[in-house]
């Protein structure tokens, strides 16, 4: 396991006291930030739920009959379930990204930290392209209370994932210079929970802003 | 399993660095420092939260009084709230947390010495910018609730509520990047054999609070953080005006934050209570696993219970009865831990030192302030209750009879490890005896003015409503807990300066951080103890009855008994050879000064927010927030790649 190479990284430390439980503290630790995650995330989600479909006034998300007319929906499906996709597979470039670490293999490991970068920056940019269309179709933050709580959710995701990229790709740049070896697995084991966890988050989103009517 | 701990081998010599001085404190990264800042700048808010509520009541003593606007009484209110919860007793019991949590489990420092720091400065800051907002005459005026949607930008305009929605997120920040760094350091820096049922009960209430704090605090920061978005960028979320949002919603996050709050604010107090009493009872904590559990109970029903604070919004039967009954389950829990208090006593060689009269008196009122919340429980007669003072009695012992006697019960007990001296016990008496009347005299009558009808957060009151007489002895007693605070703050000082010397273990004591001198040596334990027993100090450790390892073990012990058999001994450890760290090649994170400059710019970036709205759309000051950011960006990367710090 992995374990073993994170070991022997340590024993070159000589600062290295062991742990109680065994296990990493910065792993650990970044575990109970995600757990606090989770609730910042849930709180957001809630929010969304407990306001769902009670705007007063339109753009709204899908087909609505307004007095026997017809609205159509702003959310665009198509491109949306694209952009998911994209973002599922940058989360397979991240694993080939630590396999690639963990093998010791550099010119593996930049490529594979750049394309969940990249991969990453296509949602990105899905989500700009949405959001100004958006704007252009008259739903901005102020319009209603979809628009309040769409883009709230969905842009404190987007922040996460941007802050995501820029970790990657500070990671690749570092990869490059061959400094992730093998014994700095867990610097990119942790980079990649994080990046494992936005996409879960998304993968809540998704359905619940874009599938549930 | 973890290996035993052993002196690491001598590590190429960090560089020099300075040990005194402002310098030193502002880099440090010394957990035991790093509380003495907590706990220094928290007492100071906690005087000035007290400046705030003298104001306040000196405007209630007399009815129709006109020595204040309802408009700065309400700034005053709500600012007393604010300073005393976020400024003073939260980082008060962080104080603890960092000086202590470390001694007592045997470690050298917390998991994550400069993310300690880093915490200790955005609470710093955040505090500060929360009263730069009195200078601009804009405090903070809707109660630590801030209920939406009154505090939206067209009922609340002016800058007052953004200084809350900014300066808490601050503050909240800061609670959640410590309470993280507890959670780690309790799970993984124990010392070997320090199994968690072998944890001291402060460390092990810690870790519960800190759960609390990071779950509890992520809602509020989001709550916050909507509120925000509704004042500055014109979103809806609490919009009830024209775009159809409901006014409960602000009120389901808050208190979904805000009542387990009131557990974080008093289940480390539990702790120091739970060590307090067994040290001067001769007696073990009765009922130790018992105490553990009940405190797990307590921080999961915490979370449960929230919407109590909301029956009179007309939830409905079913929602009510299922809060009422949450509500009443933690009576229980709560209960037992007072038997389990009274079982330490019982029976024990008590010695009623400060730190004792103030564990006891913390018992007495807290149970007032505990059964006061049972009545609210019950929701029909909360309706008669809410919004009057009956409330403001409540909170009161709990937060005061609670919270606060603890912490000074807490703050006698260990300020000799911490400064290495005694306080003055005389003075000491004459504080706790004004304290404790001055408390009852406050907020006793207070029961009686809420069931009269005074409401709660009102201005000002008529003189026919036979509210004056008590209000009035209420004021007196304000003027006698501020001179008994006065007397507690010469001490702390006097004794500071020249205190008694006070020797490792003064009260004979049965945990681990009395075992090493005080105070204690930058790298806390020379050797890494190895812990056989839950009260290594008492129970004759066969590890640490040859001495233990990290100082010389003097003559003199103390017989411990108990119920007259002798059940171990405590001995004074003396650190003769006064070697540094480095003498005895022992690493310590070297000092960082990023901590500081990464907290300065988040709260640069937060601060311009506000006075951009100060200075007009003809400067934007765009360039503020601009300066703030790259500071973060800048600070974070320096703080990753920062030399010497290898994690
Ligand atoms: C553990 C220490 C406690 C603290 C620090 C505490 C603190 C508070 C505070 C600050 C409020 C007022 C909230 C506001 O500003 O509106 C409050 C209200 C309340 N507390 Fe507690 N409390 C504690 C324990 C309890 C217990 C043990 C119970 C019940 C078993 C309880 C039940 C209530 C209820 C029902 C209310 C709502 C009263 C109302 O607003 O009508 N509390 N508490
Ligand atoms: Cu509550």
């Amino acid at each position: 396991m992995d374990h073993a190479h994170a070991m022997a990284g340590h024993a070159a430390d000589p600062a290295h006291i062991d742990t109680s439980t065994g296990l990493d503290s910065r792993k650990m630790a970044f575990w109970t930030f995600i757990g606090s995650e989770c609730l910042l995330f849930g709180s957001l989600i809630a929010t969304y739920m407990a306001y769902k479909g009670s705007s007063l006034t339109g753009p709204y998300p899908h087909d609505t009959l307004v007095n026997g007319k017809l609205e159509h929906g702003i959310l665009n499906i198509p491109l949306t379930s694209f952009s998911t996709f994209i973002l599922l597979m940058s989360s397979v470039m991240m694993v080939l990204a630590l396999n690639a670490v963990q093998k010791g293999d550099k010119s593996g490991s930049v490529l594979w930290l750049l394309m969940t970068a990249l991969f990453g920056s296509v949602f990105l940019g899905c989500q700009v392209f949405e959001f100004t269309h958006f704007y252009h179709e008259g739903l901005t933050l102020q319009t209603n209370l979809f628009g309040s709580t769409f883009f709230v959710l969905t842009g404190f995701h987007g922040a996460h994932v941007t802050v995501g990229v820029i970790y990657l790709l500070t990671l690749a740049y570092l990869a490059h210079k061959g400094k992730v070896g093998p014994e700095k697995t867990l610097n990119v084991e942790i980079a990649g929970l994080y990046w494992h966890f936005v996409d879960v988050i998304w993968i809540v989103i998704f359905p619940l802003v874009y599938l549930i009517k | 399993m973890a290996s035993t701990a052993t002196v690491a081998a001598p590590r190429a010599a960090a560089a020099p660095h300075a040990e005194t001085g402002l310098w030193s404190w502002i880099t440090t990264v010394d957990h035991k420092r790093i509380g003495v800042m907590y706990g220094v700048t928290a007492f100071l808010y906690f005087l000035v939260g007290g400046i705030e509520a003298g104001l306040v009541r000196v405007q209630l003593f007399v009815p129709n009084n006109d020595f204040l606007s309802a408009e700065s009484y309400n700034q005053l209110f709500s600012m007393h709230a604010l300073t005393m919860i976020f400024l003073a007793l939260m980082p008060l019991t962080a104080a603890f947390f960092n000086f202590l949590v470390p001694l007592q489990i045997g470690a050298r420092d917390v998991a994550f010495p400069r993310l300690n720091a880093l915490s200790f400065w955005v609470y710093f800051f955040g505090g500060l910018f929360l009263n730069v907002s009195w200078f601009l005459k804009a405090a903070p005026n809707s109660g630590w609730f801030a209920y939406a949607p009154l505090t939206i930008k067209t009922f609340s305009p002016g800058l007052n509520m953004d200084f809350y929605v900014l300066g808490l997120q601050v503050v909240g920040f800061s609670s959640i990047i410590a309470s993280l760094n507890f959670i780690i350091t309790i799970i993984n820096m124990r010392a070997p054999g320090m199994r968690l049922m072998r944890m001291p009960i402060f460390t092990w209430l810690t870790l519960i609070t800190s759960v609390l704090m990071v779950t509890a605090l992520a809602v509020f920061t989001i709550a916050v953080t909507e509120l925000m978005f509704d004042r500055l960028f014109g979103t809806n979320f609490f919009n009830t005006v024209s775009a159809g949002a409901d006014p409960l919603l602000w009120q389901h996050l808050f208190w979904m934050f805000g009542h387990p709050e009131v557990y974080i604010l008093i289940l480390p107090i539990m702790g120091m209570v739970s060590e307090v009493l067994p040290t001067f009872s001769r007696k073990p904590l009765f009922g130790y696993n018992v105490m553990v559990f009940s405190g797990i109970l307590i921080g999961w029903l915490g979370w449960g219970v929230w919407s109590h604070h909301m029956f009179a919004t007309g939830m409905g039967p079913i929602a009510d009865s299922f809060f009422a009954l949450s509500t009443m389950l933690i009576a229980i829990p709560t209960g037992i831990k007072i038997f389990n208090w009274l079982g330490t006593m019982w029976g024990g060689n008590l010695r009623f030192t400060t730190a004792m009269l103030f564990s006891i008196a913390f018992i007495a009122m807290f149970t007032v302030g505990g059964i006061s919340g049972v009545m609210h429980s019950a929701a029909p007669a909360d309706l008669q209750q809410t919004d009057t003072y009956f409330v403001v009695a409540h909170i009161h012992y709990v937060f005061f009879g609670g919270t606060v006697l603890g912490l000074w019960s807490g703050l006698y007990y260990w300020y000799p490890k911490v400064f290495g001296r005694m306080l003055d016990e005389k003075m000491g008496k004459v504080h706790f005896w004004l304290t404790l009347i001055g408390m009852n005299m406050t907020f006793f009558p207070m029961h009686f003015l809420g069931m009269y009808g005074m409401p709660r957060r009102t201005f000002t009151y008529a003189d026919n409503l036979g509210f004056t007489a008590l209000n009035q002895l209420e004021t007196v007693g304000m003027v006698v807990i501020v001179l008994a605070t006065l007397i507690f703050a010469i001490n702390l000082f006097t004794a500071w300066k020249r205190g008694e010397v006070a020797g490792n273990n003064p009260w004979g004591a049965a945990t681990l951080e009395w075992s090493i001198p005080s105070p204690p040596p930058v790298y806390n334990f020379r050797e890494i103890p190895v812990v056989h027993s839950r009260m290594p100090l008492w129970e004759g450790d066969p590890a640490l009855s040859g001495g233990i390892p990290h100082g010389k073990v003097d003559e003199t012990t103390e017989r411990i008994t108990l119920g007259g058999t002798k059940v171990g001994e405590v001995r004074d450890v003396t650190d003769e050879n006064k070697m540094s760290a480095h003498d005895l090649g022992i690493h310590l994170p070297p000092p960082s000064y990023w901590p500081i400059v990464l907290a300065a710019g988040i709260s640069v970036f937060f601060g311009s927010m506000i006075f951009r709205q100060v200075t007009g759309p003809a400067h934007n000051l765009w360039y503020l927030s601009f300066a703030g950011l790259v500071t973060i960006v800048f600070a974070v990367y320096a703080f990753a790649f920062e030399p010497g710090h290898s994690h």
